[in-house]
């Protein structure tokens, strides 16, 4: 009777998790024109052939992964040998640096929207894809600090010793020693970073204003026919925009596990 | 071997320290103290962007938000949001993370499929829920064909709307916080808890859930940060509308900042939104923290 309980309840609960992907996929497949008929409706690939000859949509995916791309390079090679140190290496400031980053996470983009806004402007990065990669370290970086420095501290510290024993600089230690144990951490990082940058919505909604410059959130917010709504090519670009996330999510579901609640526990 | 001076050994570490972090600290620096920073000398501006004009006008703005009905408003409802949408994540979450703890075949299939909505980026969940909703061909309406309510369309609901895709979306994260915390706690407590005779809702309520309280603690307070800084959702779903009945603190500031150009006012609104944002931490942490250590 109790089995019965738990089963009805992981199922509902399943139900409302996953329902609503299908239900997009399902509606991705139809015909736009009888999405409101009752009954089974004739498979079609109909919207995907539509939304494949929208030139802005095409761009927005290649701008998306352009940005996330640059901006997980970046978080992760500034990242990595700043989380070293603080894992690693004693000098002043090094609490407040870490306290500093988790602190940071507690900005609303909104907050900093403004001046970001006229910084971009006086730069002359105002409406370019790369211009988005700064603010998005504002946010990315904090993340890739915390979670780096705590993978960096799971390699043994007798590791680090021998090699400074052995005459190394803590810089050499770094490169040749720790850097080439820590591919886990890399990845699950990098991961975390990346679906950050390809989520991201504000920003990108008010840095970009050239349509074949958007990413593919603000497309896909601002998606639209000159009548009516295309809800059938809107569900076949949102299931290709969650796509990749998904199969990284599905392949990578232990590593982002641990990196999600590594971040969160050590806030 | 080389032999090296304590001082010398020290003295390297920390010059190529600095080296080390200097990159990352600049980019801090630039992108998000100085930014901030700027923002609160922002706030304490008359700036609109289309006419260039800037001039210094003190604790104005910060006046003007004590007048502003629709501010306080936009204040009461994004606590609504916050509140109930963390209720709710909590209170499904909390069953996700117990079943998922329990060992059963597929599990691994089961934690990595839990995990879905949580890596569907925001835009799309709130397009996917839009079609939900639609008021003739939304999945809701035919399946509660009695209601037939245009969810998005009438106030009163749409800001429930709103909640329900936020729950829809985070449940996953707060599920996979809360199985970690499980996860930690040892399996002897449990089944000593058995052997005295402790029936399984008994080692439940006496048990599990006590010692997860650090885990419940830091979920919550992640969510809450999240929630009171809501956007994209509401913003895609609705728009802040109807008859700004959705519009939350940082869209009003979006709003005022970008479509309207008040620099001046939309940030002083924005920095509002952060103040918040750190008084719930603050608070928060006080009421219940530090459950766990920082380390």
């Amino acid at each position: 009777m109790r089995r019965l309980g738990l089963l009805l309840l992981g199922a509902a609960l399943l139900t409302f998790l996953l329902g609503p992907v299908v239900w997009q996929a399902r509606t991705s497949l139809q015909p736009e024109a009888s999405l409101g008929a009752d009954g089974a409706l004739p498979f079609t690939l109909e919207a995907w052939r539509a939304l494949f000859e929208r030139e802005d949509f095409l761009w927005s995916l290649f701008n998306s992964i352009a940005v996330a791309a640059v901006t997980t390079l970046y978080c992760l090679t500034v990242g990595a040998s700043a989380a070293f140190a603080l894992a690693r290496l004693r000098f002043p400031g090094r609490g407040l640096l870490l306290a500093t980053a988790l602190a940071i996470t507690t900005f609303p983009p909104i907050a900093i929207v403004s001046p970001l806004y006229l910084s971009l402007r006086g730069l002359g990065l105002l409406d370019t894809r790369m211009g988005l990669v700064l603010p998005y370290a504002t946010f990315a970086l904090p993340l890739t600090l915390w979670l780096l420095t705590s993978f960096f501290r799971q390699i043994p510290l007798a590791l680090y010793q021998a090699a400074r024993v052995d005459g190394c600089t803590p810089f050499q230690a770094f490169r040749r020693v720790i850097l080439p144990l820590a591919g886990p951490g890399l990845t699950t990082t990098g991961l975390l970073v990346f679906v950050f940058a390809w989520n991201e919505f504000l920003f990108a909604l008010s840095f970009l204003t050239t349509p074949a410059k958007r990413t593919v959130p603000v497309a896909i917010s601002l998606f639209a026919a000159e009548h009516a709504e295309p809800w059938a090519e809107i569900a076949a670009a949102s299931i290709l925009a969650t796509l990749p996330l998904v199969v990284l999510t599905l392949v990578f579901q232990r590593r982002i596990v641990s990196g999600l609640t590594a971040g969160a526990m050590k806030g | 071997m080389r032999r090296v001076g304590r001082g010398a050994w020290l003295g390297r570490e920390r010059v190529q320290s600095v080296l080390l972090v200097a990159p990352a600290v600049a980019t801090l620096v630039l992108v998000a103290l100085f930014p901030i920073v700027a923002a609160i000398w922002l706030s304490l501006q008359r700036k609109i962007l289309l006419f260039g004009e800037q001039s210094f006008v003190g604790w104005d703005n910060y006046l003007l938000l004590l007048s502003d009905t629709r501010f306080h408003a936009a204040l009461g409802r994004t606590f609504y949001f916050a509140l109930v949408s963390v209720a709710l994540e909590l209170l499904l979450g909390l069953p996700l993370a117990l079943l998922l703890h329990r060992a059963f075949p597929g599990r691994g299939l089961l934690r990595a499929l839990v995990l879905i909505p949580w890596a569907i980026p925001t835009v799309v969940s709130a397009r996917m829920w839009a079609w939900l909703f639609h008021p003739e061909l939304g999945l809701v309406n035919r399946l509660l064909p009695w209601l037939s309510v245009n969810w998005l369309g009438t106030p009163g609901w749409a800001l429930h709307a709103a909640i329900v895709v936020d729950v829809w979306k985070s449940t996953p994260f707060v599920a996979i916080l809360l199985l970690a915390g499980l996860q930690a706690i040892p399996e002897d407590v449990d089944r000593a808890a058995r052997v005295d005779g402790a029936g399984a809702w008994t080692r439940l309520w006496r048990i599990t859930l006590p010692l997860l309280r650090p885990a419940m603690v830091l979920a919550v307070l992640f969510r809450m940060l999240d929630a009171l800084r809501v956007f994209d959702a509401v913003w895609v779903l609705t728009g802040g509308g109807p008859a700004h009945t959705t519009e939350t603190m940082s869209i009003y500031a979006y709003k005022t900042l970008l479509r309207a150009g008040n620099f001046g006012y939309g940030t002083t609104l924005a920095i509002a939104n952060f103040a918040c944002v750190m008084l719930v931490a603050v608070v928060y942490l006080r009421l219940l923290g530090p459950g766990r250590e920082v380390e």
